[in-house]
């Protein structure tokens, strides 16, 4: 069955999920969902869990507690299913240093089932999208930082996904390159309907027809339409609803002590 | 202009084809690797040729061999020596193998490869058959070298043993996967090299025979005989002269079967030691 807007399942469920990594609880009751197609950010300072829960959604470990649910696949139950529909980026590179960029996507396509000559034809057309054509034979080692992003972000989409993660894309790239990553990524949404779930501590990121899930210390304090959001904690923007919620404007310490 | 992908996705499963296409998609990883490192691949020969070239010929006078099987008439000691050689080429590279997965770990390749949505047990055979393939490349190259010093095996020998040279790659590699999981940082893993690579080959048949091992330390034969290097050793130098010794190949594959399954353990999402540790790569956030 196709998946459109329409389709009854999310994209992704989160539910109820709880990760501890020894006695130190790192996500506890964590739900919500994210709707076929369109942005959604999950906002949290550093340390919120976003990436540990990054780690349960693409199943590198599985969470303790809850549910996850990929397109109504459960990721525990049916990992195959769930994995083969999600576009993932990680905060950390995950690209070879040591091969080309070429020879990175169609390692990812083997990795996909998608066959020598079918990989190199989607890796031309990605490339193509994402103007790094003429750097397909470079080796990755030799790419500027938002230049790997680009390639992380064609691996990712490179066997069709329904749904692309992103956690803290834009770290470390200057203003331009970070414009230029988000600029690609709103273009997916728009005009090839892709889901994204954009994990991000930076504000700037979000726009007003975003949805947004506020993560904080491990717990959702906030969900929905980033208008709905700032309309029910009566800020004046995302911005300072945020801030009100997380303690983002204040030293590290004295919002812990508040929390 | 568009990318033309649909956002649909309805396929579920996939087909043989495509698992041979993950397959191959790993173990050519693995090879552009293994080119990219020709230092990697020139480390693997010196060493054992070090000991086939100076060792053995030093020691040849010293550690006559008497006739033992398969050897049917005295052999020397370069001959002896040369199985439990392939053995660690083998044994050096199955631990190379792990070695380069507790950097893809630390590096974040690993996830590249962990979040492919075929069974992660599919994967990680994927990967150990890669390192196998290397491996016995390295073999063949030292054989080939052995042959310019004299060390002739049958010529239907150089056939007979890649069957054991596949099985024991697998366990070497097993080994080392099973290895990889417990690690968490390559400093730790020199360490373990340590303890785990020079102990198996000299506690082991490589150097010398078990016979002459009991007569000095019934004790370090014992050892010998639990360890499954010697059995390893005895089951290339079988096949090298086109035999087979079963007590060697049932131990083998015994070996081989539990180190996998341990291995494989190790890596589930759920039960794994991964699991229990469940710590984000540096550079997450949490």
């Amino acid at each position: 069955m196709p998946i459109t807007a329409d389709s009854p399942k999310p994209a992704l469920r989160v539910a109820d999920v709880g990760h501890a990594y020894g006695a130190r609880r790192a996500l506890d009751g964590v739900s919500f969902d994210v709707p076929v197609g369109g942005f959604t950010v999950l906002l949290g300072l550093n340390g919120a869990g976003k990436s540990t829960l990054f780690a349960l959604i693409t199943r590198l470990y599985d969470a303790r507690e809850g549910r996850i649910e990929v397109f109504g696949h459960d990721v525990a139950r049916l990992p195959g299913e769930a994995l083969r529909r999600l576009g993932v980026v990680f905060q950390q590179r995950t690209v070879d240093l040591d091969l080309s960029v070429m020879q990175n996507l169609t390692y990812h396509a083997a990795l996909h089932g998608i066959a020598g000559a079918e990989g190199r034809r989607r890796a031309t057309l990605m490339l193509e999208w994402f103007d790094l054509s003429d750097r397909r034979k470079d080796k990755v080692r030799n790419l500027s930082g938002g230049q790997m992003r680009r390639v992380e972000i064609a691996r990712a989409l490179l066997h069709r996904p329904n749904l692309l993660l992103l956690d803290e894309a834009t770290v470390g790239l200057d203003i331009r390159s970070r414009a230029d990553i988000i600029g690609h990524v709103r273009r997916l949404v728009s005009e090839e309907g892709i889901g994204v779930l954009w994990a991000t501590h930076l504000i700037e990121e979000v726009e007003p027809q975003d949805r947004v899930v506020i993560l904080h210390q491990g717990r959702i304090l906030s969900e929905g339409p980033v208008t709905e959001v700032v309309s029910q904690h009566g800020g004046r923007d995302i911005r300072s609803v945020f801030a009100a919620l997380t303690g983002a404007d204040r030293p590290r310490a004295a919002s812990e002590a508040a929390a | 202009m568009t990318m033309t992908v649909p956002v649909t996705n309805p396929r579920t499963g996939f087909s043989v084809g495509q698992y041979v296409i993950c397959l191959t998609g790993i173990v050519w990883r693995e090879s552009l690797r293994f080119l990219h490192q020709r230092e990697r691949f020139i480390a693997a020969l010196v060493r054992p040729l070090l000991w086939l070239f100076i060792f053995a010929a030093g020691f040849r006078q010293v550690l006559g061999v008497s006739i033992i099987p398969p050897y049917e008439t005295y052999v020397l000691y370069e001959v002896y020596i040369t199985p439990g050689l392939v053995a660690m080429i083998q044994l050096f590279n199955g631990m190379q193998s792990s070695l380069s997965m507790v950097y893809d770990r630390e590096m974040g390749n690993m996830r590249t490869l962990l979040v492919s949505p075929f069974p992660r047990w599919y994967l990680l055979v994927s990967k150990l058959v890669a390192g196998v393939a290397v491996s016995i490349l390295q073999v063949y190259v030292f054989l080939a070298v052995a042959w310019l010093w004299e060390v002739r095996p049958p010529a239907f020998g150089y056939l007979a043993v890649l069957p054991a040279l596949i099985l024991c790659g697998l366990l070497f590699g097993s080994i080392g996967l099973l290895l990889s999981s417990l690690i968490k940082q390559l400093e730790n893993f020199a360490g373990i090299m340590n303890f785990v690579i020079f102990p198996m080959y000299f506690a082991s048949s490589a150097l010398y025979p078990l016979w002459r091992v009991r007569e000095s330390s019934p004790l370090l034969y014992m050892i010998c005989q639990w360890n499954p290097f010697t059995h390893a050793v005895e089951l290339i130098r079988f096949s090298l002269h086109g035999e087979i010794n079963w007590q060697a190949l049932a131990i083998v594959l015994g070996t081989t079967a539990a180190f996998l399954i341990g291995a494989i353990i190790a890596y589930d999402p759920t039960r794994g030691f991964i699991a229990r540790r469940g710590a984000p790569a540096p550079g997450g956030s949490e």
